[in-house]
C-alpha cells in the first residue's frame, strides 16, 4: 500500500535508501547532502537496516571506499554535494572505467569559488563526462522515484555503470512537500538481491581489478566502456516502465510539458521545471503556444529523442544552472544544440544561464523568457544565443 | 604456533613471478614475505596504491596476484580497503559468505606518508581489520626518484638535487610508524630484511591476525634510487639496523617494544658509503653533514629508547 | 570464469576486452616471460645445498620454487638475474657472473 507523506527531498532520498537496505554506505557530510546519511545512521543505529555504514574522513575516501565495497561484491553507494564531488572527480572516473554499478545520492550545490551553499547545477555539470549515468529530480517525488529505479538501472548486465541521482540543493533536498511513497516490500522486491558476476569476495574464484593498461589497450578499453552507456538509454525506459506498475507514476528520458503544438519551448533541469510550468501555464491560458522539456536523463544524453520531441519548435531557449565559460553558453546548451544541429533543425536555439548560487528563478522571468523567443521568432533572428537570466547589470 | 623458517618458506607463493618490478627490487621482497603471514588456506584481497609495485604487478592482462586485488588510486588505498572490509562485514552480516577474509593493502611511502597520508590516517582510525603495508624505499621511485616525506635528510634526490647551493634534501623524514603508533591501533610495528626475515614474518603474522587496525613500516632498498649494486640489498638493510637508522620495534596496544638492540651501535657512515645518494657527503668538507646525520639517528634512537622504556 | 588471457594481446578488438578491464582468475603474470631481461643468470651447484632455504625470500620474482621443504631448480624464464640470492647463500651453492 502506497503510503501519503509529507517529505523533504534528502528524507525521501533516505527513505528510499532503507528500504534499498545497500550492503555499504560510506558518506562523508556537506551541506545540502548531509541530512542523507545523518537520516540513514539513525536506520543504521537501530536496526533498520544491515548496511555498513562507514563514516569516512573525506569524500574521496566516500567514493574510494565506495568503489571498494562495490569492486569487492557489496551493493554500495554515498551521497554529496558540490565541492565534495568536485574532491571526488578523479575517483568518478574509475568507478565508471571498472564498470562498477554504484550510486550516488547528489544534492546540487554551487562550486566554490566564491563559496556558496545553495543550488546550481555546476557540480555535477563538471562531472557529466566522467561516464556515470545522471539522472535529474525536479521535486522530492522524483528524487525518490529516481532512487527507487537507480540500481536496477546501474546492475543491468547490459550498463554496469555508476549512478548519479540528481536533486537540487534546499530547494529539493530541504522544502517538505507531499510524496507517495512505496511500501517497504514493494521497493525491496522491485530492487531485488544484488548478484555480481565477478567480484573480489567471491570464494569460487579471485579477481583482480584496477590494471595499468598501455596505449595498446587503453583506448579499446573507453571504447568498451562506451557500449554501456549505449545500452543505458533503453534500461532507463524499461526500468521507468516496470517502475510505472507498481507506483503508478510514469517516466522517460525527459518530461514533455504541452509540447503538443508549442511554437517556443524551454528546455531545463531540475526544481526550476515547476516554476517554468508555472509560467507555461500562464501563458498558454493567454493563448500562447508555448511548452517546456524537462531532461531526466543528462547522460547518456537522449539527443536524438530531444531534436525528435523539439522538431516543430520555432525558437527553444535552453536554461543551463551552470556556467561553461566557452564564451557560447553552458553544457545542456551545448548538448542541445549540437542534438539541433544534428538533426538540421531550423529553430532558433538561445542558451541562458540562470540560478547560480541559489539565485532565485520566478515565473515572470520565465514568462520574459518565452516573451523573447517570440520576439526571436518574429524577428527571425536569435542575436545573441549566450545570455543570462536575472543578474544584475 | 612457534616460527619455523622453513615452514614459512614452504607455504605456498602468493606473488607470482612475471611481474615487471626493476631486478633486484625490495619492494616484492617486502610483499612475498609479508604474504607468508597468512596462514595456509586463508583467503585474503590484497589492496594497493598506485606505485611501481601496482604498475608493475598488475599490466594488462597480467596479474601477479594470487589473490583477490584491488588497485584503486595513488591517494587511497586505506579508503579503498575500508570499503573492502566494509563490505565484507555487510555479507556476512546478511549470511552471504561463509568464508574468512583478510585485508592487506601495500602502498610505498610516497602513496603512504605524503598524498595518502589522510586516508590512512581515516582507515586506521575507524580501526578496520585491516593491515596497511607501507613498502618504505623513501622515495617517489616510480615516478623517477623524486624526494617524499620518507626520504632521509641530505638524500640525493631528482628533486632534491645536490648542487653548488645544496647538499641533497633539507629537512629529517617523517617518523610516520610513530605517527600511526599516536592513532592508538592494535598493531604498529617497524623492520627490513634482516635477521632471515624471523622479525618480518612474525610482525607480519601478528599484523594480519591482529584484530582491527596494523600498520607496518618495512624498509625496502631501491638498487636504482638509492644507488647501491643490486646483491647488496641484505647488507644495506643490516646496516640501516646496526646503525639503528632503521630500529627494530613494535606498539602493541599502545606499548612500545623494542625488538632488536645492537651489541655496538654502528656509525652512521657505514650505511651511508654503501649508497650513491649519500656520495656526496663523503667529500672533503662535508664531515659536519653526517655529523648532523648522526646526531639526529641518536636522538631518534635515544626517543625509541625511552619510548620503550615506560 | 577464470579469463583466458591468451585472448587478450595487443591486437586484441574492443568487444573482445574483459569487462571493466578486471581479469579473473590469479597469477597470470606467469605467461609473461621477464627472463629475458637479463643473459646473466645464477647457477645453482645442488651438490653444495643444504636446503637452508635462505635464499628463498630475498627473491624478488619468486623464482626459487619449494616442495616439500626443498628448493628446486631456478625459474629462468622469469629470473632477471639481480643476484641478491648469491649472496644469501652461506655455502657458496649458487653462482653467478660478476657477483661475488
Amino acid at each position: 500500500m502506497a503510503k501519503r507523506e509529507r517529505l523533504s527531498g534528502n528524507e525521501a532520498v533516505a527513505i528510499a535508501l532503507r528500504q534499498i537496505n545497500p550492503d555499504v554506505f560510506p558518506a562523508f557530510p556537506i551541506t545540502p547532502s548531509t541530512e542523507i546519511p545523518q537520516y540513514f545512521s539513525t536506520f543504521v543505529a537501530n536496526g533498520q537496516v544491515d548496511t555498513e555504514f562507514i563514516p569516512v574522513e573525506s569524500e574521496h575516501s566516500s567514493m574510494s571506499a565506495t568503489i571498494g565495497a562495490s569492486a569487492a561484491g557489496a551493493r554500495a553507494l554515498t551521497a554529496t554535494s558540490s565541492c565534495g564531488l568536485a574532491y571526488m572527480w578523479e575517483e568518478l572516473y574509475i568507478a565508471a572505467s571498472n564498470r562498477l554499478p554504484l550510486a550516488l545520492a547528489l544534492v546540487n550545490r554551487a562550486l566554490s569559488g566564491p563559496i556558496n551553499i545553495n543550488c546550481d547545477h555546476s557540480d555535477s555539470m563538471g562531472a557529466r563526462d566522467a561516464g556515470w549515468i545522471q539522472i535529474y529530480a525536479e521535486n522530492n517525488q522524483e528524487a525518490y522515484d529516481n532512487m527507487v529505479q537507480a540500481f536496477r538501472i546501474a546492475e543491468h548486465k547490459d550498463v554496469r555503470l555508476p549512478i548519479m541521482i540528481c536533486q537540487d540543493g534546499f530547494i529539493t533536498s530541504h522544502a517538505v512537500e507531499n510524496i507517495e511513497l512505496l511500501d517497504d516490500d514493494t521497493v525491496k522486491n522491485f530492487v531485488g538481491e544484488y548478484e555480481p558476476e565477478n567480484y573480489l569476495l567471491n570464494p569460487k574464484e579471485t579477481m583482480a581489478v584496477g590494471p595499468y593498461a598501455i596505449t595498446d589497450y587503453y583506448m579499446e578499453a573507453k571504447r568498451n566502456q562506451a557500449e554501456g552507456m549505449k545500452h543505458a538509454v533503453d534500461v532507463v525506459k524499461v526500468i521507468a516502465k516496470e517502475f510505472a506498475t507498481i507506483s503508478g507514476r510514469e517516466y522517460g528520458l525527459f518530461e514533455e510539458y504541452r509540447m503538443e503544438d508549442a511554437e517556443t519551448a524551454i528546455v531545463i533541469i531540475g526544481s526550476a521545471a515547476g516554476t517554468a510550468k508555472d509560467a507555461v501555464d500562464a501563458l498558454r491560458e493567454k493563448g500562447e503556444k508555448v511548452g517546456l522539456i524537462k531532461i531526466r536523463l543528462y547522460r547518456p544524453f537522449p539527443a536524438d529523442e530531444l531534436a525528435q520531441a523539439l522538431q516543430n519548435v520555432k525558437a527553444v531557449a535552453i536554461m543551463d544552472r551552470a556556467e561553461g565559460y566557452t564564451n557560447h553558453g553552458g553544457p545542456l546548451g551545448a548538448d542541445v544544440m549540437s542534438a539541433l544541429y544534428r538533426a538540421k533543425a531550423q529553430a532558433f536555439a538561445v542558451n541562458y544561464i540562470y540560478g547560480l548560487g541559489g539565485r532565485d528563478v520566478r515565473v515572470e522571468d520565465i514568462e520574459g523568457v518565452f516573451e523573447t523567443l517570440k520576439q526571436i521568432v518574429a524577428d527571425g533572428d536569435a542575436g545573441e544565443t549566450y545570455r543570462y537570466l536575472g543578474v544584475r547589470e | 604456533m612457534a616460527y619455523n623458517f622453513k615452514e614459512t618458506m614452504n607455504k605456498p607463493e602468493r606473488l607470482a613471478p612475471g611481474h615487471r618490478m626493476c631486478a633486484g627490487c625490495g619492494g616484492t621482497i617486502a610483499v612475498r614475505n609479508v604474504l607468508r603471514g597468512l596462514h595456509e588456506g586463508d583467503k585474503a584481497v590484497i589492496g594497493n596504491a598506485t606505485g611501481c609495485l601496482e604498475v608493475s604487478t598488475f599490466t594488462y592482462p597480467y596479474t601477479a596476484w594470487e589473490d583477490s586485488y584491488i588497485h584503486n588510486a595513488f591517494e587511497n588505498a586505506g579508503a579503498t580497503m575500508s570499503g573492502v572490509e566494509g563490505a565484507y562485514n555487510a555479507l556476512k552480516r546478511k549470511g552471504k559468505l561463509d568464508e574468512t577474509y583478510k585485508f592487506i593493502t601495500f602502498g610505498g611511502d610516497g602513496g603512504t606518508y605524503d598524498i595518502g597520508f589522510q586516508s590512512l590516517s581515516g582507515a586506521m582510525e575507524r580501526n578496520h581489520d585491516m593491515v596497511y603495508v607501507c613498502y618504505d624505499n623513501g622515495a617517489y621511485m616510480n615516478t623517477g626518484i623524486q624526494r617524499s616525506s620518507a626520504t632521509p635528510m641530505y638524500a640525493d634526490t631528482t628533486t632534491t638535487p645536490v648542487g653548488s647551493e645544496s647538499n641533497g634534501k633539507p629537512q629529517n623524514r617523517k617518523d610516520l610508524a610513530a605517527v600511526i603508533a599516536a592513532h592508538d591501533i592494535p598493531y604498529v610495528a617497524q623492520t627490513t630484511f634482516v635477521q632471515n626475515f624471523k622479525d618480518l614474518h612474525i610482525k607480519s603474522e601478528k599484523a594480519i591476525y591482529t584484530p582491527g587496525a596494523a600498520f607496518l613500516n618495512i624498509m625496502a632498498p631501491c638498487p636504482r634510487g638509492w644507488r647501491y649494486d643490486a646483491p647488496d640489498i641484505m647488507e644495506i638493510c643490516k646496516l640501516g639496523v646496526e646503525t639503528c637508522y632503521w630500529p627494530l620495534f613494535e606498539v602493541v596496544e599502545g606499548k612500545w617494544i623494542l625488538n632488536y638492540e645492537p651489541k655496538k651501535k654502528l656509525p652512521i657512515e657505514e650505511f651511508l658509503c654503501k649508497q650513491g645518494r649519500f656520495k656526496h657527503l663523503f667529500k672533503k668538507g662535508n664531515e659536519h653533514l653526517i655529523e648532523a646525520f648522526q646526531k639526529e639517528v641518536d636522538r631518534r634512537w635515544e626517543e625509541l629508547q625511552f619510548r620503550c622504556s615506560k | 570464469m577464470a579469463t583466458d588471457i591468451k585472448n587478450l594481446g595487443v591486437k586484441t578488438k574492443w568487444q573482445d576486452l574483459t569487462e571493466g578491464m578486471i581479469i579473473v582468475g590469479s597469477g597470470t603474470s606467469k605467461d609473461f616471460n621477464t627472463g629475458e631481461w637479463s643473459s646473466v643468470k645464477p647457477e645453482f651447484i645442488e651438490e653444495k645445498c643444504k636446503q637452508c632455504l635462505l635464499c628463498v625470500p630475498v627473491c624478488p620474482d619468486s623464482c626459487i620454487p619449494v616442495k616439500d621443504m626443498k628448493r628446486g631448480a631456478f625459474d629462468l624464464e622469469h629470473c632477471k638475474g639481480c643476484g641478491i640470492c648469491v649472496k644469501s647463500c652461506p655455502f657458496g651453492a649458487i653462482t653467478m657472473e660478476g657477483v661475488k
